[in-house]
């Protein structure tokens, strides 16, 4: 298990500049060019397919693509500058949440600047 | 051939990010490139409803086929707000209509009976067959009637009900609590670990004692537990003392909680230390992976299914990714919350398999909110991620609201709770 895992882990595109240069190789003979550009959810997620990864994880609460039917504030049409401070300072402490300091100790500060750029970009994308 | 990977070149290798193809891991898998693309989800539930939006969503391009005999869904999260007297079964009610019409998915209603893995195929009751590129299932659980003497499906769906299933066992259990005398005995019996939902026997209790305190207040609960601690253990506690001072009784393992048997005709069970009799009992069996998974062979020793936690793809069938309870998930606990994050996973990485990309590394979340009291709230959080021994918590991540969180926090909490429900719900089936 952990053997395959690390084969696995190896392979898998950790960030996106990385990925951008694997994909360029890969995507060559592929037929994703035909794909059409109308949902800006499959565009963002070309751009930046780790963000796009990682934003999953925050639509659960907050709705897909960012966009909340509830109580829970929208993550949809704010900016990436915006996004990314609230998140380090929840990670940090310095802004008071009931569950999100929790969520944004998991993750790096390049991982946070990777969603807070998925979401900044899936707003603009809409415009 | 990794076997000499040390730590120090492994974590190189995540740095570096080397592609798969250089690997040669998916340019020689035959799905690669494939001019066709069609997945076929088994369940609809919130591992499969899940994928099935997100892989349409992502890509397209992809057919994407749904099987899950029930047209209305009823969701287990919400379902002890239905005891409690804090919902109606018409709000926890979910249908497909959106995923057909707005996401164009082929909803069929019917059951998956069999999967030809060699052919790549999916046998219905009906009797027709659906050929697939990608599998994806999430059939949930199956309880194990036969752990306890004198308990079997027939006496559930009569007299002792598990409600770990929501729709008709929920009412059958709603319906004896509401005839229930003021002053009678409510027994629950939760399982052994693992089983969905772990905090989901202690929510029912606390939610159950709201309605007794209102409407029957002379009434006792006992929780009869298969275990010796459980989840969120400290804040349940406290929210009993403060809310249901001296209605809930919590009888360890150790201490006599394990049921051994069960007698309908005389509603009681039995316990290593005597007999109980209560006016309503709820016992909730130990589970398994659902019948699909082991009709399939993709279940392990343990009843469950073992997956590669990058793209959820069984580590026996390849080509099956299996999600939600029914799969292995390190150490991520069987919620819905869960399931719907690895839907949503596997979509994402099933979608770059088939354009003949290597899937990004995935993040995976949970949140499991329950409720003491209309408001007050809990919560338990966890963010999983991906190292060589699977899917681990990351450390100083995560974890419990504080004990002796002030009012004001458990009552925001008890929002939250809503606001989740809201939109998890929407970000699966709507
Ligand atoms: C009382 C209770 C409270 C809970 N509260 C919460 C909560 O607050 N938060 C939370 O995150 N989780 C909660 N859960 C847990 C949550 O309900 C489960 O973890 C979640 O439903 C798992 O999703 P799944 O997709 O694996 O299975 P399910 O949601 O059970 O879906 C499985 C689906 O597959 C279908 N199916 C099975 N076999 C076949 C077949 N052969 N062919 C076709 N279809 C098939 C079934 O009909 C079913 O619809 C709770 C559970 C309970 C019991």
């Amino acid at each position: 298990m952990a053997l395959n895992l690390r084969v696995w882990l190896t392979a898998c595109a950790f960030s996106s500049a990385v990925f951008t240069s694997g994909s360029v190789a890969l995507a060559a003979g592929s037929s994703a060019k035909a794909k059409p550009v109308r949902e800006s959810a499959a565009k963002a997620a070309e751009e930046n397919p780790r963000g796009l990864v990682l934003s999953l994880s925050c639509t659960s609460c907050h709705g897909t693509d960012g966009k909340s039917v509830g109580i829970i504030p929208s993550i949809y049409g704010k900016s990436t500058e915006y996004i990314e401070a609230s998140m380090l300072a929840f990670k940090s402490g310095a802004r008071y949440s009931t569950v999100m300091s929790r969520h944004a100790k998991g993750y790096t500060d390049e991982e946070i600047r990777l969603i807070a750029e998925y979401f900044g970009r899936l707003s603009h994308n809409k415009k | 051939m990794s076997h000499s990977i040390s730590r120090r070149d492994f974590n190189k290798l995540l740095v570096t990010g080397v592609a798969g193809a250089s690997l040669g891991i998916f340019g020689t898998s035959t799905n690669a490139f494939a001019a066709s693309k069609r997945v076929v989800v088994i369940g609809g539930g919130f591992g499969g409803a899940a994928a099935a939006k997100y892989l349409r969503k992502l890509d397209p391009s992809i057919s994407v086929t749904l099987v899950e005999p029930k047209a209305a869904f009823y969701t287990c999260p919400f379902s002890n707000w239905v005891l409690g007297g804090l919902k109606t079964m018409d709000d926890i009610i979910q249908t497909y209509t959106v995923l057909k019409n707005k996401y164009q998915i082929n909803v069929i209603a019917d059951v998956a009976v069999s999967i030809d893995p060699a052919r790549n195929a999916v046998k219905l009751k009906s009797g027709s067959t659906l050929n697939y590129d990608r599998l994806v299932l999430s059939p949930g659980i199956d309880l194990k009637y036969d752990a306890v003497a004198g308990y079997s499906e027939a006496v559930a769906n009569t007299r002792i009900p598990h409600a770990y299933q929501a729709g008709p066992q929920t009412i059958l259990l709603q319906k004896q609590l509401l005839a229930m005398r003021n002053g009678g005995r409510v027994i629950i019996c939760p399982p052994v670990n693992p089983y969905r939902c772990p905090p989901g026997p202690y929510e029912r209790a606390s939610l159950i004692a709201h309605y007794l305190k209102e409407k029957k207040p002379q009434s006792k609960i006992l929780i009869l537990d298969a275990k010796d601690k459980f989840s969120k253990q400290a804040l349940f506690k406290q929210g009993w003392e403060k809310l249901y001072p001296g209605m809930i009784e919590w009888r360890s393992s150790v201490t006599g909680g394990k049921v051994v048997k069960v007698d309908a005709p005389t509603m009681s069970v039995t316990t290593e230390f005597g007999v109980e009799k209560g006016d309503v009992i709820n016992l909730i069996p130990p589970q398994k992976a659902g019948r699909i998974a082991f009709d399939a062979g993709l279940t392990d020793a343990t009843g469950w299914c073992p997956i590669n936690p990058i793209s959820f793809e069984s580590t026996i069938h390849p080509g099956i990714h299996v999600i939600g309870d029914a799969s292995i998930a390190g150490s991520m606990p069987k919620s819905g919350f869960a399931a719907s994050s690895q839907g949503k996973v596997a979509a994402a990485a099933i979608v770059r398999l088939l354009q003949g990309k290597v899937p990004a590394a995935p993040s995976l979340v949970n949140t499991c909110y329950s409720l003491i009291g209309p408001s007050y709230g809990i919560s338990v959080a966890g963010v999983y991620k991906l190292t060589a021994e699977g899917i681990v918590e990351i450390p100083g991540s995560g974890g419990l609201t504080p004990l002796n969180a002030d009012a004001d926090q458990l009552s925001e909490e008890a929002s939250f709770a809503r606001g989740w429900y809201n939109n998890i719900i929407h970000d699966t089936w709507g």
